[in-house]
């Protein structure tokens, strides 16, 4: 494995965790209860901390996060999407934190001591966030009617982002086979194992397969991606080199 | 945070009078008046009982209402560790307004009937929550400024009368003095920057300073209740003394960092021993607690709007909690 490997791979971890972050962050203050506003916080806060350590691999986390351009983030197009209603925002949640722990859980036996040790420290919040989704995806799914129908709809628009955060490329596969990398392939089954168990007690059906959309790892987004960046990167693009 | 001492205003509508029983009344001032610490099932006077619950869900009001113009700048923070920092803080705020909510509620008012209160319009919250966040600086001048004046009243109120209340502040004082250090030091990164990034300092400060010094309430002769509450230990100091103190601390700490406060009047005078300073704007005061504030309306429209669009979420987690409930009833 070269540097720029080890670096491209973290940049990916970082950009899902920064995104994810930013977006939960649009909550805060707006959200059905005191106690949801404070726990989505909490969870905003856990994935800034994370993509400022996965980034800190790869360079400077804050040149990284705030001078870089839509074409050179590499996160996974699932994250990047708006919060919506606080269904969709579950369900991207629930979807992408139960991926994530199981990456993470990988990850912690990572050759590369640094990303091993902060997918140590990582998986353990992340735990935290895929009970909290769970939790209210069996809430909304065995709730009322009303709440049924946004989480299933929910679901159903997130379900084509889920193929990718499975997905492969030449980059991850010789990280994999080198031991410093996840096979994220093989993360399927366990996947979903877990995901139909919630759903079941959320009495709910699992969306049907659907054509996946790709191309976050490649720098093709969605156009969401562009409007988030122009807002998080504002200060520091309104005043070049200013320290804050 | 902390609410604006708006007690004057219940003046127009006196609550109606109950008439306590002398003996019971005796004895609770007697505690009072020697510093214990009155718990929810204790006897209280009616009087005692509606002036908390107005103060401590003004109190609520304001740290939940406050979240909003500084989670206007979280998704534009221009650093990670600025982003995390203020993240945490806002979230701060609502932990704090959920105490305050449930050591009201231990007098007998729900956590709804508060909201509502708060949406209707018949609850006040502090007004400094309706001026705008209009530059990054803004985030240093509230840590700095509205959480220093929030701390300057909240100290006294550790040892306020109503136990849950006085416990409440312990923890609160705790964490909105870490606010008002990060605050200033977010302005002093400013200062120490580039130009413009300390224009914007100085007119954050231009624009934040007489809205907190408003913080403290009216002056003492136009505050009918401050008598009554320093008796029953809910208030501690005066507005004015409250008001002189954060001036005396704040002008050395403006100074030290290049900032000049935007008072012409402003002058250290040896004999008092205090700053001397401008007279503040009462009309605009008024003015702001009538809801006449530059962002009244998008404040309490962001509240209502958060409320009703998370109506249909509550009302899933009661049903899915009754039916969870049922079945375990069932089961046994």
């Amino acid at each position: 494995m070269t540097k720029a490997e080890v670096s491209a791979y973290a940049t990916r971890l970082g950009d899902d965790a920064l995104i994810l972050g930013q977006r939960l962050s649009e909550w805060c203050g707006h959200a059905p209860t005191i106690e949801v506003d404070l726990s989505l916080a909490n969870l905003a806060l856990d994935l800034i901390g994370q993509a400022t350590h996965f980034l800190g691999v790869a360079g400077d986390s804050d040149q990284l996060a705030f001078h870089r351009d839509a074409l050179d983030f590499s996160n996974c197009l699932l994250v990047e999407q708006p919060n919506g209603d606080f269904a969709q925002t579950i369900a991207r949640q629930f979807l992408f934190s139960t991926f994530q722990e199981l990456h993470l859980q990988a990850l912690t036996s990572s050759k590369d001591e640094r990303l091993a040790a902060i997918a140590a420290k990582a998986v353990k919040e992340v735990a935290y966030h895929r009970q909290l989704a769970s939790d209210w995806v069996v809430r909304l799914g065995d709730g009322t009617e009303e709440s049924k129908t946004r989480i299933e709809a929910a679901l159903d628009w997130m379900w084509r982002f889920v193929d990718e955060l499975f997905e492969m490329d030449e980059l991850e596969m010789k990280l994999a086979k080198e031991r410093v990398g996840v096979d994220k392939s093989t993360l399927r089954v366990e996947w979903d194992r877990r995901v139909d168990a919630v759903l079941a007690e959320g009495t709910l059906a699992r969306p049907a397969p659907r054509r996946p959309v790709l191309g976050g790892r490649r720098g093709h987004h969605t156009e969401h991606l562009g409007h988030l960046l122009s807002q998080m990167q504002f200060l520091q693009r309104a005043y070049p080199g200013a320290v804050w | 945070m902390y609410t604006t001492d708006l007690s004057g205003k219940d003046k127009k509508q006196p609550a109606p009078q109950t008439v306590e029983d002398p003996a019971l009344l005796a004895a609770f001032e007697a505690r009072v008046a020697n510093d214990e610490f009155i718990e929810p099932k204790d006897w209280m006077p009616e009087a005692y009982r509606r002036t908390l619950v107005r103060q401590i869900s003004q109190h609520a009001h304001s740290e939940i209402v406050g979240m909003l113009p500084e989670g206007n700048w979280i998704t534009r923070a221009p650093s990670l560790r600025r982003k995390a920092i203020l993240l945490a803080k806002v979230q701060d705020e609502g932990g704090h307004g959920l105490y305050l909510y449930s050591a009201a509620e231990t007098l007998g008012t729900s956590r709804e009937q508060m909201i509502e209160a708060l949406h209707s319009g018949k609850a006040k919250y502090s007004t400094i929550f309706n001026y705008p966040t209009l530059t990054w600086a803004d985030i240093g001048a509230i840590g700095w400024l509205v959480d220093g004046a929030a701390i300057m009243n909240q100290v006294p109120l550790q040892r306020t009368s109503y136990g849950p209340y006085a416990r409440a502040m312990v923890r609160v004082c705790k964490e909105e003095s870490f606010h008002q250090r990060q605050g200033y030091e977010l302005t002093m990164a400013l200062c120490a920057g580039s130009k413009e990034q300390k224009r914007m300092a100085q007119d954050a400060l231009n624009r934040w300073w007489w809205p907190s010094l408003m913080m403290f309430g009216p002056p003492d002769d136009k505050s009918p209740n401050t008598e009554q509450s320093i008796r029953w230990r809910i208030k501690r100091e005066t507005n004015d003394e409250l008001r002189q103190k954060f001036v005396d601390v704040t002008v050395p700490q403006a100074e030290a960092i290049g900032l000049t406060v935007p008072d012409a009047a402003l002058r250290w005078n040896e004999a008092r021993g205090h700053y001397d300073f401008g007279e503040i704007d009462w009309e605009e005061f008024y003015a702001v607690v009538r809801g006449e504030g530059q962002v009244a309306k998008e404040r309490m429209q962001a509240r209502v709007k958060a409320w009703e669009d998370g109506a249909w979420v509550r009302d899933a987690a009661a049903a899915h909690a009754a039916k969870r409930a049922a079945a375990k009833i069932a089961a046994e």
